[in-house]
């Protein structure tokens, strides 16, 4: 146990995070007789979450600063119309539709970002307003219609990395894809280690870096064989790598710049914060600036992947997300939390439902299992707050930013029920 | 010296061998406490010698079973549970951090938990009664219906101790009382300590302020790094604040302040004409035509009671960070600055460390070492990329210099004592590089070796060449610390003596009473 914690830096609550996702995977992969680990089902799982990953990414970032936001399901489903509309009836090329997408994200962030910021009136309203409103919008819009969306902006929702070389037996790009995360992981903690002890700092010992090396590339190499040979036509999936994308720069910006730095000051100690000079309206503005334009993605991402947008799509992904983060082990107060924590919080959730799916666990009985792993989460992050502990996930980002690299990490996904649901409404 | 000779007097509390540890750290090792019936027993040490932890294992903060050794209360061992049942045994403890809910009446907050019930519904009436009585024993003339937030601290802390009275305490604990009070209130609180003696209630006081316990303590007990090092006898041993001292530090302090040379050059911060209204009340105006000058090399002092408006004038000249209709004009260098934002304000030179740390100052989530950069992140990144390994360097080598202590620059700064975190806020502002530094209660709570050593940093600044404010409502300090005073009342500078000529008396004068000079 000791020696597990070491590999983990010591967190306990970061090494249950952890912990339980390894856990819960090798438990359905037994339970499910080996059906949770198949090229084809994980591949499903990361086309079926991708989008709530990347609300998740927007919202930690949001609780973080101390809000909250509960229209990203309606603003994905207004901007998801929206594009489809205009692809359709003007029609644009698939490009343009996106950037018109994502700049309507970035003027609904705006205007709930003007709200909260500026008039200062509590997110949770603000946003509770632009979830009716923006739900409006979609269906007034879209008229309640379903309207499809051309083949080649299905592209970012259903593709897969193309094929490419010598024919390998594999899919080629998510080989290479695979060799460079790992490469960087390895890079990156050789050089994070190197300069901690150039300065002096606490260094892991060596067989602590290489084990947990060892264990971390093999996830990814393992990934990377299941993404690598999957049916024919299928690969490395197109959101997978948006996603993969995004938590990169996400867990660069919240960790190592300076706005970044200023999301958590805001949410930790705001009146501390201004008096060291941090602009907290404009903080708080970006942040929800960019959750509305990442929702906006995450609309177009399953609008392409569902091949049309309709009125229901985004029902209920706000509490999607917020689970994710809250099991990811932000604080409700604010101040707490990162992207990574977040990515795993959703795995959780997501390999969760699949696991159940496959086992043929019911609609019913899976929404009661979700609840009680929230609460449970949370509960023992409360629980080792109470006990002095600095249970704060936020240590997940030192041993673990860097090593997540551009690969995922973890060999699971989901197709949410959620999805279903809204298919079905 | 913990073996104390019976005395004749009954003893109501003994705390023999207490032992807590923390992960990692051992609070307290073998502490022995003795209290006797009916007296005010103060316990004095330096900021992080385990006085709160030691009372919080007292009151069932920290249950039994967490920490080793007895407590023997009223002649019987105790396993307090927490805090309802040493409440429930006569013990109350009134935190430094008022635990009073601001919207409610006072009446409410009395008797919060503790309601009067008839027939299954709370007696109102009967409370209020209650409540009339209980303040007039404790000497506070205000209506019982008035909600907390709109009375003063001192007020507040009143309110307290009549909310103890209530539980009919018998041993009634008081964390630094009067940190945040002002010398009148204080003095009536000391008053009302000294009356509560007469009645048979035994007080246990935690108080950095010496003056007070040599005035108002019948023993101490010092407590040095988590042990217990003596216990006095004030009358008998005839105690004075350098023997208290003494034992507190394990040394004689030769000087409370260190020795210092001025090196006073010519203006470089000017403040003319400064109005600033409150930010909620219409046509108040907190702060009334000031004028002052801040030269280099200069410590000047601010003096004034609490609600004087000091902390407000320093607010608003810093980047506006506080009130609204601000009017008059700064300079720098003899040239006009226009600030609207403290971001301006950091930018020109200025800094503010704020009087109250932990909500104004820190945020408590923090390490050490992002506390540190948290005011000047750009001397440390590029292309707003935070380099790290910089901050970490930086963050180390304040911590040399102020000599913070700490295990690592990653530990959280909440887990550190109120003189090391003063340090890492200082830290935080001397990085910012500024011209002119601003202190605001820069030594509140924080005990007598980290004020030397943070007196001591003060009067580098200013040998470098920075300009120094320091408010403080302890007048000794801003005696020994400054090179002159501006005493403000009511808004209002109403004077500004230079140190030679200032005393006690003479600025408290200044203090107390509207304008004679400029």
């Amino acid at each position: 146990m000791n020696a597990l914690k070491k590999l983990f830096g010591g967190n306990t609550r970061q090494f249950g995070m952890i912990f339980a996702l390894v856990a819960l995977i090798v438990f359905f992969q037994f339970a499910t007789e080996g059906r949770t680990l198949t090229p084809g089902n994980v591949i499903n799982l990361f086309n079926g979450n991708s989008y709530i990953l990347i609300l998740a990414i927007g919202m930690v970032l949001v609780i973080i600063a101390g809000h909250i936001d509960l229209s990203v399901g309606s603003v994905a489903a207004f901007v998801g119309v929206t594009v489809a509309l205009a692809i359709r009836d003007w029609g644009i090329p698939w490009y343009l539709g996106i950037l018109l997408g994502l700049a309507l994200g970035a003027l609904i962030g705006a205007w709930q970002g003007f709200w909260t910021a500026y008039v200062g009136i509590p997110a949770f309203i603000v946003t509770l307003a632009g979830m009716l409103l923006f739900r409006g919008f979609n269906q007034f819009v879209g008229k309640s219609n379903t309207i499809p969306v051309p083949a080649d902006f299905q592209y970012i929702g259903s593709g897969y990395l193309p094929e490419v070389g010598p024919n390998t037996g594999f899919n080629n790009l998510t080989l290479l894809l695979g060799l460079l995360g790992v490469a960087f992981v390895v890079f990156s903690e050789l050089r994070a280690r190197r300069t901690a002890k150039a300065l002096g700092a606490e260094v892991p010992e060596g067989w602590v870096v290489v084990t947990k090396l060892v264990l971390v590339c093999g996830a990814i190499l393992y990934a990377t064989y299941l993404f690598a040979t999957g049916r024919p036509g299928t690969s490395f999936p197109i959101p997978g790598l948006i996603l993969a994308v995004l938590v990169l720069i996400y867990g660069f910006i919240s960790s190592k710049t300076v706005v970044g730095r200023h999301v958590y000051a805001v949410g930790g100690n705001r009146h501390a914060a201004e008096l060291s000079g941090v602009q907290s309206k404009k903080v708080n503005f970006l942040v929800m600036m960019n959750m509305a334009i990442l929702a906006g993605l995450a609309g177009m991402i399953f609008v392409g992947r569902s091949t049309a947008s309709g009125p229901f799509d985004g029902v209920g992904w706000e509490l999607d997300a917020i689970a994710a983060v809250f099991i990811g082990g932000a604080a409700v107060t604010g101040g707490v939390g990162t992207v990574i924590g977040s990515i795993v919080g959703g795995l959780v959730m997501a390999v969760l439902n699949n696991g159940l799916q496959l086992l043929g666990v019911g609609a019913d009985l899976t929404q009661i299992i979700k609840g009680l792993v929230l609460l449970i989460a949370v509960a023992f992050d409360v629980y080792n707050k109470s006990q002095g502990k600095r249970s704060i996930i936020g240590m997940l980002t030192q041993s673990f930013n860097r090593p997540t690299g551009g690969t995922p990490l973890q060999p699971d996904e989901v197709t949410s029920t959620k999805e279903t649901i809204s298919r079905e409404a | 010296m913990t073996s104390l000779d019976t005395h004749s007097d009954p003893v109501i509390l003994e705390m023999r061998t207490i032992t807590k540890e923390f992960p990692g750290v051992k609070a307290l090792a073998d502490v022995n406490l003795r209290v006797k019936a009916g007296e005010i027993h103060a316990i004095c040490g330096e900021n992080g010698a385990g006085k709160s932890t030691l009372m919080k294992v007292l009151s069932g903060v920290y249950p039994y079973g967490s920490y080793t050794g007895d407590i023997v209360y009223q002649a019987e061992v105790q396993q307090f549970k927490d805090i309802r049942a040493s409440e429930h045994a006569g013990i109350v403890i009134i935190h430094q951090e008022l635990a009073l809910i601001p919207e409610l009446s006072i009446t409410e907050n009395i008797f919060l938990g503790n309601e009067p019930v008839k027939r299954g519904v709370i007696d109102w009436a009967e409370a209020r009664t209650r409540t009339r009585e209980l303040l007039a024993r404790v000497g506070l003339r205000e209506d019982p219906e008035t909600p907390v937030k709109e009375i003063g601290v001192g007020k507040q802390q009143l309110v307290e101790i009549a909310k103890a009275l209530n539980k009919s305490v018998k041993l009634l604990i008081l964390d630094e009382p009067t940190a945040a009070l002002n010398e009148s209130d204080s003095q009536h609180l000391l008053d009302l300590i000294l009356g509560l003696k007469g009645r048979g209630i035994t007080s246990i006081i935690i108080s950095h302020k010496l003056n007070e316990i040599e005035q108002i303590a019948d023993s101490i007990t010092i407590i040095r790094d988590g042990k217990s090092i003596e216990t006095l006898d004030v009358k008998a041993d005839g105690v004075d604040e350098d023997r208290i001292i003494k034992g507190m530090v394990g040394r004689t302090l030769e000087s409370r302040f260190p020795d210092h040379e001025p090196k006073i050059g010519e203006v470089l911060f000017e403040v003319k004409n400064w109005t600033v209204g409150h930010p909620q009340v219409q046509d108040r105006m907190v702060c009334k035509g000031s004028n002052f000058f801040v030269r280099r090399g200069e410590i000047v002092g601010f003096a004034g009671l609490m609600g004087a408006g000091r902390t407000e004038l320093a607010r608003s000249v810093f980047g506006r960070s506080y009130g609204r209709f601000i009017t008059g004009s700064i300079y720098k260098n003899g040239k006009e600055l226009h600030l609207k934002n403290v971001k301006q304000a950091i930018d020109a030179g200025l800094g503010y460390v704020t009087e109250d740390r932990k909500s104004l100052g820190l945020n408590l989530l923090d390490d050490i070492k992002t506390t540190t950069v948290s005011a000047a992140l750009h001397k440390i990144s590029k292309h707003f990329v935070v380099d790290t390994n910089k901050e970490f360097t930086v963050a180390e080598q304040y911590r040399k210099s102020l000599r913070t202590k700490t295990p690592s620059v990653e530990e959280g700064v909440a887990k550190l004592s109120g003189g090391n975190q003063q340090k890492v806020v200082l830290a935080k502002w001397m990085f910012t590089d500024p011209d002119l530094l601003i202190l605001d209660e820069p030594t509140r709570g924080i005990d007598v070796g980290a004020k030397y050593e943070i007196y001591g940093i003060i009067q580098q600044l200013a040998n470098q060449g920075k300009a120094v404010i320091v408010i403080s409502s302890e007048l000794p300090e801003l005696l020994g610390l400054s090179d002159r005073i501006y005493t403000i009342f009511e808004g209002a500078i109403t004077g500004v003596v230079d140190k030679d000529d200032a005393s006690q008396e003479s600025l408290m004068k200044l203090m107390t009473s509207a304008r004679k000079t400029a």
